[in-house]
C-alpha cells in the first residue's frame, strides 16, 4: 500500500484558467507514489444552469470547457497513470464520460476506464412537497414551484470506489468539493468511513485544493503588502498526503504564486463557518487545532486537523426559476456630472414609483458607490466625481415590469438631465435556490465504469 | 513606544466567501506578534457596527490562534446572496476590505509593507 499520494488542484471553477494542468502534470508525473489531477468545476449555480443546457440539448450539460480543461493532458495523464477526478460532469456526467472518451479517439490514445459517478440526482427520488419540507434557512419551496435541479452532495465513497475499480478518469456531478481529493486517499490508503481524524485530514486537503490556486497566491496580491510573483502564471497547487494524513501543499517549479503561511491560511478559512464544525458528507472537519509550517520555500505543512462522525443527512442544493434580472447603465461626465447622475436617478424612481409599483430597483453609481452600496434609497454621492456610470437593476417574474424599467433609462437619452451617454440594456434569466438537508436513504451513489474494460 | 492608530488594513489580511445570504471573512495577522491586540479589539460588536449599512442579524467571532486569525460570521448581509442580490457583487467578496478599513491601535511601529521590507524580514 502506498504511504504518500500527490494530487493536483487544476481547477477551482468552471470558469478558471484551463491551461493551469499542464505544469502540474508534468510535476506529479515525476512524483514517487499514485497520483491524482483533480478539477472543481462546479458551483452552486452551474449545476441548475446546466441542467437548463441539457433541457435544451440532451447531450449537453457537461462543462462545456471539458476539451480545455482535459484536452491538453489526457494523454500524459493516461501515459503517466495521474488519474483525473472532475466533477465536470455537472448535469450529465455520462455525456462527460462520452466526451472524454471521444476526446482519447480523436487524440490515438488507448480507450481509458472512465467511471461516471451518479446518484446526486434528487428530483426522481423526492417531490417539490418532500424537499420543500426539508429546506433549511428559508421557505423558498413552500410554494412548491417547478424544481429546476436538485442534487445532493454526495460524499467521496463513491469516487473511491470508482478509483478501486481501475478508472483512469472518473467524472462526477454533484459531490462535496472536498469529496474530489478525499477519495482518492481513501481507494490509495484504505481508510476506513469511521477514522474521522484521517477522513477529517482527507477533506482538509481537498479544501485546500477545491480552489485551485486560491491557496497558492491567487485572490491574494496587493502589493505593496500582499506580493505575488509570476500573477499570469501562478502554479496551481499539489497537495502530497502522507498514510496519517499530514499534508503538504506545494507548487509546481517553474509557475509563479506563493505558497506560505498567509497564503494557506486565508484558504483554510475560505468559505468557513464554524471552524469546529465544518460539515462534508463523509466527517464533521474541525479545524481549530490545525497548525501551519512552512518546511522550505513553497511547501507548507498543514496538519492537526480532527474529525467527528458525519452528520445524519446530506446537504442539497435546489434551484428553481427566480425570474429575469434587468440591467440597465447611462453614464455622466464632466462638470457637476455627479449631480445630473442624481437627478437622472430620481427621475426614474419617481416615474417606476407610479407605473411599476412594488418593484424594487437598485442605483448604484460605479466609480462612486457600487458594490458597496445597498437596495436603499439612492447614496449621497460626493459632488466632485465626474465620470459616474449610473446602473439599475431589478429582478421580477413580471417581464413586462423589468422591460418598463430599462425603457425608462434608455428614455433618459432625450428626456433625462443633459449628457445622458452609453445607454446599455440586457434581461438574464435568474435562479433562486435552497438548501435542504436530506435523509441519507433518499441518496444512492452509483459507479458505473465506460469504455475500456467496461 | 507609543500606540499608534492604523487601519487593520497595514497589518492583517482578509479574504471573503459566502454561503447563500451568509457572509464570512477571514482576518488573519501577517505578524502572529499582533493577535492579542487584534483579539482584544477587532470585536463581533466593532465589526457589526463597519456593516451597519447591511444591517447583520448576527455577527460571531471564531477565534483560531493556532492559525494567528479570526473568522467572522456575518448573517444576512449579501442582500440575499448571489441568486438574489440587486448589486454586482451578489458574492460579498468585496467586503473583506470593509473589515480591513477598520482602525486599530497597536503599540509599534506601523511594520513596512513586504515590498519595502528586507528579504531576510520574510
Amino acid at each position: 500500500m502506498a504511504t504518500r499520494i500527490a494530487i493536483g488542484g487544476a481547477a477551482g471553477f468552471a470558469g478558471d484558467r484551463t491551461d493551469a494542468a499542464g505544469p502540474l502534470v508534468a510535476t506529479l508525473s515525476r512524483f514517487d507514489g499514485p497520483r491524482f489531477l483533480m478539477f472543481e468545476t462546479l458551483a452552486e449555480r452551474t449545476l441548475a444552469l446546466s441542467q437548463l443546457e441539457r433541457r435544451r440539448d440532451p447531450q449537453a450539460g457537461f462543462n462545456p470547457a471539458l476539451d480545455r480543461f482535459v484536452g491538453p493532458v489526457l494523454a500524459a495523464c493516461l501515459r503517466d497513470r495521474i488519474k483525473i477526478i472532475g466533477n465536470f460532469g455537472a448535469a450529465n456526467p455520462r455525456g462527460a464520460a462520452a466526451r472524454i472518451l471521444a476526446l482519447a479517439r480523436e487524440q490515438g490514445l488507448t480507450t481509458p476506464k472512465v467511471a461516471v459517478v451518479e446518484g446526486d440526482e434528487l428530483t426522481a427520488v423526492l417531490s417539490a412537497k418532500q424537499l420543500a419540507a426539508c429546506e433549511t434557512g428559508g421557505a423558498i419551496l413552500r410554494e412548491a414551484p417547478e424544481i429546476i435541479a436538485a442534487n445532493a452532495y454526495l460524499g467521496a465513497g463513491a469516487i473511491a470506489e470508482a478509483l478501486d475499480h481501475g478508472a483512469d478518469v472518473v467524472v462526477t456531478g454533484r459531490v462535496a468539493d472536498s469529496a474530489l481529493a478525499l477519495g482518492p486517499l481513501i481507494h490509495a490508503f484504505g481508510w476506513r468511513d469511521d477514522d474521522w481524524d484521517r477522513l477529517a485530514a482527507g477533506t482538509l486537503a481537498g479544501h485546500l485544493l477545491e480552489c485551485g490556486s486560491q491557496v497558492t497566491g491567487g485572490y491574494f496580491a496587493d502589493p505593496p503588502y500582499k506580493v505575488v510573483p509570476g500573477m499570469a502564471e501562478l502554479g496551481y497547487p499539489i497537495a502530497e498526503i502522507d498514510a496519517g494524513g499530514d499534508i503538504v501543499i506545494t507548487r509546481p517549479a517553474g509557475t509563479g504564486g506563493r505558497v506560505d503561511r498567509l497564503t494557506v491560511t486565508e484558504q483554510i478559512l475560505y468559505e468557513i463557518h464554524d471552524p469546529a464544525a465544518y460539515l462534508a458528507p463523509d466527517v464533521v472537519l474541525d479545524i481549530t487545532g490545525v497548525t501551519v509550517e512552512e518546511l522550505a520555500a513553497d511547501r507548507v505543512r498543514v496538519i492537526g486537523a480532527c474529525g467527528r462522525p458525519a452528520p445524519p443527512t446530506l446537504k442539497a442544493t435546489v434551484c428553481i426559476d427566480g425570474g429575469m434580472l434587468g440591467e440597465a447603465e447611462i453614464s455622466y461626465a464632466g462638470p457637476n456630472a455627479a449631480a445630473r447622475a442624481r437627478l437622472a436617478a430620481e427621475t426614474i424612481r419617481e416615474r417606476m414609483r407610479t407605473r411599476a409599483p412594488g418593484l424594487v430597483v437598485r442605483t448604484d453609481a460605479l466609480g462612486v458607490v457600487s458594490v458597496l452600496g445597498s437596495n436603499a434609497a439612492t447614496p449621497d454621492w460626493p459632488s466632485e466625481a465626474t465620470d459616474v456610470r449610473l446602473r439599475f437593476a431589478a429582478q421580477s417574474h413580471d417581464v413586462r415590469a423589468i422591460e418598463r424599467l430599462l425603457d425608462e433609462v434608455e428614455a433618459l437619452y432625450c428626456a433625462g438631465p443633459a449628457g445622458g451617454a452609453g445607454v446599455r440594456r440586457r434581461m438574464t434569466p435568474r435562479l433562486a435556490s435552497a438548501s435542504c438537508l436530506v435523509e441519507r436513504k433518499f441518496v444512492a451513489p452509483r459507479v458505473s465504469m465506460v469504455g475500456g474494460g467496461a | 513606544m507609543s500606540a499608534r492608530t492604523i487601519k487593520l488594513y497595514e497589518i492583517a489580511n482578509a479574504r471573503a466567501g459566502d454561503k447563500g445570504n451568509r457572509l464570512n471573512i477571514a482576518l488573519v495577522c501577517r505578524d502572529p506578534a499582533h493577535y492579542e491586540a487584534l483579539a482584544q479589539q477587532v470585536t463581533a460588536e466593532r465589526v457589526a457596527s463597519a456593516f451597519a449599512a447591511r444591517q447583520p442579524s448576527r455577527v460571531v467571532r471564531y477565534d483560531l490562534p493556532k492559525l494567528a486569525a479570526f473568522n467572522f460570521v456575518l448573517d444576512d448581509v449579501l442582500e440575499g446572496g448571489v441568486n438574489a442580490s440587486l448589486g454586482l457583487d451578489g458574492h460579498g467578496k468585496s467586503l473583506s476590505y470593509v473589515l480591513l478599513d477598520i482602525p486599530v491601535e497597536i503599540a509599534s511601529e506601523t511594520p513596512l509593507p513586504e515590498a519595502a521590507a528586507p528579504a531576510h524580514a520574510k
